[in-house]
């Protein structure tokens, strides 16, 4: 469904990937994991057109998505750090967002499930970062498409927001849906996620099921696996 | 783009920003009516106003608002929006919102004060049309400017730096120019040079249809002479248009291959 073809992306002189692939499937959720400055964000800011490879291509339901702009239709996409303009209130933003992407949308009941009800008619400058988060949330959840992209989505959420975005990433996950997942917390890894992506330094490192990566490095959990997969500095000879 | 352009206008319409640049122009206007008591001599002391105003405001707006805006462009960008139209459509919803306030804000003592009905309704919608280009012309410098570079301080610096050349620096340097090359006929160099500075030509424009060329200084008496009235008035409006759409293009260009 989502082609990474040899991609090489570099920012001046630092090179972030150096002729990736990857292909994605239709439906599931691939968590796509690294450290820090691993090129997990600029991966998927490639897939949504924001940043622009310098060579390669990206294919998306059979098509090349550079250069197109309307496949971003189905595709809905939480940011790692929401920047809203401040003077905006809640509702003028959903609003501006749906008029944009003139789709149907169901905000109101992540509006009651992330409790914004009483933040709608506020400035987006005011409301704490967790509130924005969940603002975020219900911008990128309320329209019903195929392919979910979640940059960081548990960044600044309460242990309760937490359990209602699981639930809700499971139910759109029962919809059949793609959803791509970046996170640092390996507890939604292991508890939601199909597959694993993990990038070092631009290059696919692993690329399988939880399980897979659990044996490979005799861990009882993801967390100590990818640290067995990262103490063992010489990478190249897991590269699958 | 139009919904682009619709959210930013309206945005921008309800700032106060907005609200005291109209406002501004409104006061000077119904001041210079009031103390000129003459609607001929008011335009002529609105010329130069409006020539540095109008560029000095809408370089300072460009990058401003860019700068301001860089949120709403991100969140703008993962849309199912062309790049193209994004940013066209947020350049010219700022543009309209700060060439509306000026027409209102200029427009409106001059219609209060019966300016369609005096001789001079032709020379003052010259000078709003002027005033329309340069906002557009320094806005779109300065926002295509803010587009390139990251650093807002650089950004903001280079963009004042673009307004005081070719409101002060430029004349001065073609000044020393003919000064310097005087023995050889500089008629063509000099319109030439007028051409590549926008506060110029509509300088230029205004003086030959104020027919005031005792002003306009050599360049100015060399255009008159060399074009006639109104080759030359169109030539400069040409330019002008010329002036307005080269800094879109660039920002067209630039919005294409920019990482976010």
């Amino acid at each position: 469904m989502i082609k990474f073809e040899n991609i090489s992306k570099s920012f001046g002189k630092l090179t972030v990937f150096d002729k990736l692939n990857l292909e994605i499937g239709e439906s599931g959720i691939v968590s796509i994991l690294g450290p820090n400055a691993s090129g997990k964000t600029t991966l998927i800011k490639m897939l949504l057109g924001m940043v622009i490879p310098n060579n390669g291509n990206i294919i998306y339901q059979n098509k090349s998505i550079l250069k197109d702009w309307n496949y971003r239709k189905d595709i809905s996409y939480l940011p790692q750090i929401a920047h809203f303009p401040e003077n905006l209130r809640v509702k003028e933003l959903i609003s501006l967002v749906k008029n944009i992407r003139q789709q149907d949308s169901d905000e109101k009941e992540l509006i009651d499930i992330f409790k914004l009800g009483n933040s709608l008619d506020k400035k987006l400058g005011h409301l704490s970062g967790g509130t924005v988060q969940k603002v975020n949330l219900t911008l990128c959840l309320m329209f019903d498409s195929p392919v979910i992209v979640l940059d960081e989505p548990s960044n600044g959420l309460d242990p309760i927001a937490l359990v209602n975005l699981k639930e809700l990433i499971s139910r759109e996950k029962e919809k059949g849906k793609l959803i791509l997942l970046t996170t640092h917390i390996m507890s939604l890894v292991e508890e939601l996620s199909e597959r694993m992506v993990f990038l070092l330094e631009g290059n696919v490192v692993f690329d399988g099921s939880n399980e897979k990566l659990k044996t490979m490095y005799q861990a009882t959990n993801i967390e100590k696996a990818l640290a067995n997969l990262l103490e063992n500095g010489n990478v190249e000879n897991i590269k699958i | 783009m139009w919904k682009i352009l619709k959210y930013s206008f309206i945005d921008l319409f309800r700032s106060k920003w907005i609200l005291s640049y109209l406002f501004f122009f409104f006061i000077v206007s119904e001041g210079l009516i009031y103390f000129n008591g003459n609607l001929s001599k008011s335009v002529a002391s609105l010329m130069n106003i409006i020539l540095f105003l109008c560029s000095l405001i809408g370089i300072m707006f460009g990058t401003i608002y860019y700068y301001n805006s860089k949120e709403f462009i991100q969140l703008i960008l993962a849309q199912p929006l062309k790049r193209s139209s994004i940013f066209i459509g947020h350049y010219l919803g700022m543009n309209l919102s700060l060439v509306s306030a000026f027409v209102i804000g200029t427009g409106l003592p001059f219609l209060l004060n019966g300016v369609i009905f005096s001789d001079f309704a032709d020379s003052f919608v010259l000078l709003l049309l002027i005033g329309v280009f340069l906002t557009s012309i320094f806005s779109a410098i300065s926002y295509y400017i803010s587009l390139k570079s990251e650093n807002r301080i650089a950004g903001f610096g280079l963009s004042i730096f673009i307004w005081l050349f070719f409101a002060v620096i430029y004349d001065g340097l073609l000044m020393v120019a003919l000064l310097y090359f005087e023995d050889y006929p500089l008629d063509k160099f000099s319109l030439i040079a007028i051409m590549f500075n926008p506060i110029d030509i509509s300088r230029i424009l205004i003086l030959l249809k104020l027919d005031i060329s005792a002003m306009m200084g050599y360049s100015g008496a060399v255009f008159s002479k060399f074009f006639g009235t109104y080759l030359g008035m169109s030539i400069s409006m040409l330019m002008l248009m010329l002036w307005s759409l080269v800094p879109i293009i660039f920002i067209n260009k630039s919005a294409k291959s920019k990482d976010f």
